[in-house]
């Protein structure tokens, strides 16, 4: 993949260069953290952008090649702008014995993109995952992190209609006050 | 801290519990703060200092209480009541039950009927679903937050461990090894000898590794333990320490359970405050302190061997046992990888006694097991039962059945490497060992049911899809043989099976059984081996020309 052809329509955004350094001197002092190190730059950034892997390898002393094994590997890296609404349709068991598939599906036919695929204005991205830990409420979707449970898997608009209202930001683990 | 001060600190916070005239806990796991936990706890802080009542109620999150599918739960302690539970709350309902409930009671005035206007949202807490339960593991959900040291040591928080560290590495093995306790993870490797193995070897440094990778698709029994008693987890993984002689503790948790993360650092942030982690824990000279690593996304990181190459910053491949872990493990130190349930069963069994755990389950497979119970059933959620009890009592008096005019037919243990268990062997008591007789295995806890409109070839097809996805690559047996699996599969649920392809099937499931190099590969023919074994004819009648002779 050559470097900006993903890239091409979406804004580049880039962490600042000392955070990355920053980032960087943080986890060079504990061994095996390269992983922990990209957790922290997708949290930041959303995904890893390439230029950003790059910075991160050269501070870190790590090759280039091997940050892209890992990333590679592991599902859970984007190496794209996944958009700003990041569809999650769980397809874990508990939801496709409720009729994930079939929310899968009618998400797809509302966007006009496939599981895996962001639509072209970059808004939404449709991705497929393995289970959200709230089975409970099977069949569901979570968008930039916020869980839509118990969805009547044959109405995907009204879902993409709530997630119009909502407008979930991304954010990572919500976490209470108290200590 | 000294270790009296543990019991200081717990008659407190109880003190002042108890000098509440009313204690609501709302669930503050995943599932309810997705159906909006946080706005009805938010509601009713307001509330209560609006009306100046927050000396005497006392407002807080709990883990979870298994009901998940009717949540947000909350439960409330009125003082001169019995407790009720609360399903399906919103903010609006929470003010009612201030207003009309829990500010009179605050404020003095008898009340006859403690639920007050909430009718229709009360759970019975003596019905089936909970009097047929017996929690150990579970046993703080729904009493303490999860967010205070405090309040876990109400509960006997930390005294396993301050007994452990009176005991030598030597005791705790033999006391774990007495009460039975055996991996909860899947394999059920007896808990006390996978210990001795690594307190047997010598070295300056050992580790002890927390497996909260949970990649079971439909479970979510670790989660709910991370997030609902976090700090069980550390002292039982501290005991362990002690156990080993370990030096140091990791957690790996999938990063796609950012609320257990959240909780386990929140966890160990106050532990080592108190002086229960870190330099000369409880004034016993000894030290030992945690590390958190997360998972990105790979089924094949929850195998030990894969786990550890993953913490060391590598690809999570597996690599062959011996040498196993306890010989040479985290950066080729010995190591021991145990599950979060394991580890949250020790401090229980520290403080209480081996007999204590050895009296419940079965000759071989002794304590509770948590239950992730979804699918096509009436009480979807997490329950804990005692090892021995019958399918047909989780799934039909547990579970409540289908909840819907159709029949179970079957549940789907162990995930992708167990089996499907037709409704017709409901009675068999839950067990490692009869479990694994009936072609399933125990795993880690997800308990699906089907009902008879589930095709079973197509279930089986959904879980070597799985597997076939999340395979490593490294062994052939695994890679090709899933893959043509696979295609066989796709073939009979398209109608266009033949015997043949049957029998094929089989070929491959014993090359794979036998040649994969680690337990995914090796299980991986397991839902489709035990579909074909209790399902035969829902194979027969799909294939493109009905056979000829019933076999
Ligand atoms: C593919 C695969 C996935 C596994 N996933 C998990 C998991 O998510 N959690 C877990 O505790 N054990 C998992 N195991 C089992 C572990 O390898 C290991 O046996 C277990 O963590 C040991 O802990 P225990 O003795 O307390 O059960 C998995 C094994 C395999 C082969
Ligand atoms: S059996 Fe499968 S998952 Fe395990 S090592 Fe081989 S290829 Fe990888
Ligand atoms: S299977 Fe969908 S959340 Fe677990
Ligand atoms: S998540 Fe609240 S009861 Fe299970």
């Amino acid at each position: 993949m050559s470097e900006d052809t993903a890239l091409d329509d979406v804004e580049v955004e880039e962490a600042p260069e000392d955070e990355i350094v920053v980032l960087a001197q943080k986890w060079k002092k504990k061994r095996g953290s390269l992983i922990m190190a990209l957790h922290e730059l997708q949290g930041r950034l959303g995904y890893v952008p390439r230029e950003s892997a790059m910075k991160l390898g050269r501070e870190m002393g790590i090759p280039l090649a091997n940050i892209y094994e890992v990333l590679t590997f592991y599902n859970y890296f984007k190496l794209e702008s996944p958009g700003k609404y990041i569809i999650s349709v769980c397809t874990g068991t508990a939801c496709h014995i409720k009729g994930s598939p079939k929310l899968l599906h009618g998400i797809e036919n509302e966007l006009g993109i496939k599981e895996g695929e962001s639509t072209p204005d970059g808004e939404y991205h449709l991705q497929g995952v393995r289970c959200l830990g709230c089975c409970g409420l099977a069949p569901l979707a979570s968008v930039n992190g916020k869980v839509y449970g118990k969805q009547d898997v044959t109405d995907a608009h009204g879902l993409l209609e709530n997630v119009k209202r909502d407008e979930p930001m991304h954010v990572a683990a919500e976490s209470n006050d108290a200590e | 801290m000294k270790p009296e001060e543990l019991e200081v600190k717990a008659a407190a916070e109880l003190a002042k519990q108890q000098a509440m005239d009313v204690r609501l806990v709302c669930c503050s796991s995943t599932g309810c703060q997705s159906s909006g936990a946080a706005d009805i706890v938010a509601r009713i802080k307001a509330d209560i200092t609006e009306r100046g009542l927050a000396g005497k109620v006392q407002v807080g999150g709990t883990g979870c209480m298994g009901l998940c599918s009717k949540g947000p739960l909350v439960r409330m302690t009125c003082k001169g009541h019995e407790d009720v539970l609360f399903s399906e709350m919103t903010p609006d309902l929470a003010s009612r039950l201030v207003e009309e409930v829990v500010a009179p009671v605050a404020n003095g005035e008898e009340i006859h009927d403690p639920v007050g206007p909430l009718g229709a949202h009360v759970v019975d807490l003596h019905a089936a679903f909970f009097a047929m339960q017996e929690r150990v593991v579970l046993s703080n959900n729904g009493h303490a937050d999860p967010e205070k040291l405090a309040d876990y040591l109400v509960h006997g928080g930390y005294q396993g461990l301050r007994k452990a560290l009176t005991m030598s590495a030597e005791e705790i093995c033999q006391e774990v090894l007495a009460s039975g306790l055996r991996g909860r993870g899947g394999a059920g490797y007896p808990t006390g000898l996978k210990w001795d193995f690594a307190h047997r070897m010598q070295s300056d440094v050992k580790y002890v590794i927390c497996n909260g990778d949970e990649g079971d698709p439909g479970a979510f029994m670790d989660r709910s333990v991370l997030e609902g008693d976090p700090h069980a987890v550390l002292e039982g993984m501290m005991i362990a320490a002690r156990a080993m002689n370990a030096t140091n503790g990791v957690f790996y948790i999938r990063a796609e359970y950012p609320l257990a993360v959240d909780r386990i650092e929140k966890a160990i942030r106050q532990a080592r405050q108190a002086g229960l982690v870190g330099r000369n824990i409880l004034n016993s000279g000894w030290s030992f302190d945690f590390d958190v690593r997360l998972g990105a996304g790979a089924f094949v990181c929850g195998e030990e061997t894969a786990l550890i190459a993953s913490v060391e910053g590598k690809l999570g491949t597996p690599r062959p046992r011996p040498p196993f872990p306890s010989v040479k493990g985290l950066w080729d130190k010995p190591s021991c990888v145990n599950n979060v349930e394991t580890l949250a069963n020790v401090p229980r069994i520290l403080l209480n006694g081996a007999e204590w755990f050895a009296a419940k389950g079965t000759e071989k497979s002794k304590g509770t097991k948590v239950f992730a119970l979804t699918g096509k059933i009436a009480h979807n959620g997490l329950v804990e039962v005692p090892m021995g009890i019958t399918i047909r009592e989780i799934v039909e008096t547990i579970g409540g059945g289908t909840g819907t005019d159709r029949k179970v037919k079957g549940v789907q243990t162990g995930g992708p490497s167990g089996g499907m268990i037709p409704e017709s062997q409901f009675d068999t008591p839950i067990s490692y060992e009869h479990l694994q007789q009936l072609g399933s295995m125990m795993g880690s806890g997800g308990l699906i049911v089907i009902d008879d409109h589930d095709s079973v070839v197509e279930l089986a097809r959904f879980y070597l899809d799985f597997c076939v996805d999340e395979s490593c690559g490294k062994c052939a047996p695994c890679r090709i043989g899933g893959t043509q699996m696979l295609h066989l599969l796709d073939k009979i649920v398209a109608g266009d099976g033949t015997e043949e392809d049957i029998a094929n099937i089989r070929m491959i499931a014993q090359a794979m059984q036998k040649g994969s190099l680690c337990a995914l590969g090796q299980t991986a023919p397991t839902p489709v081996l035990s579909a074909l074994k209790h399902f035969p004819s829902e194979f027969t009648e799909r294939l493109k020309q009905p056979a000829a002779a019933e076999a």
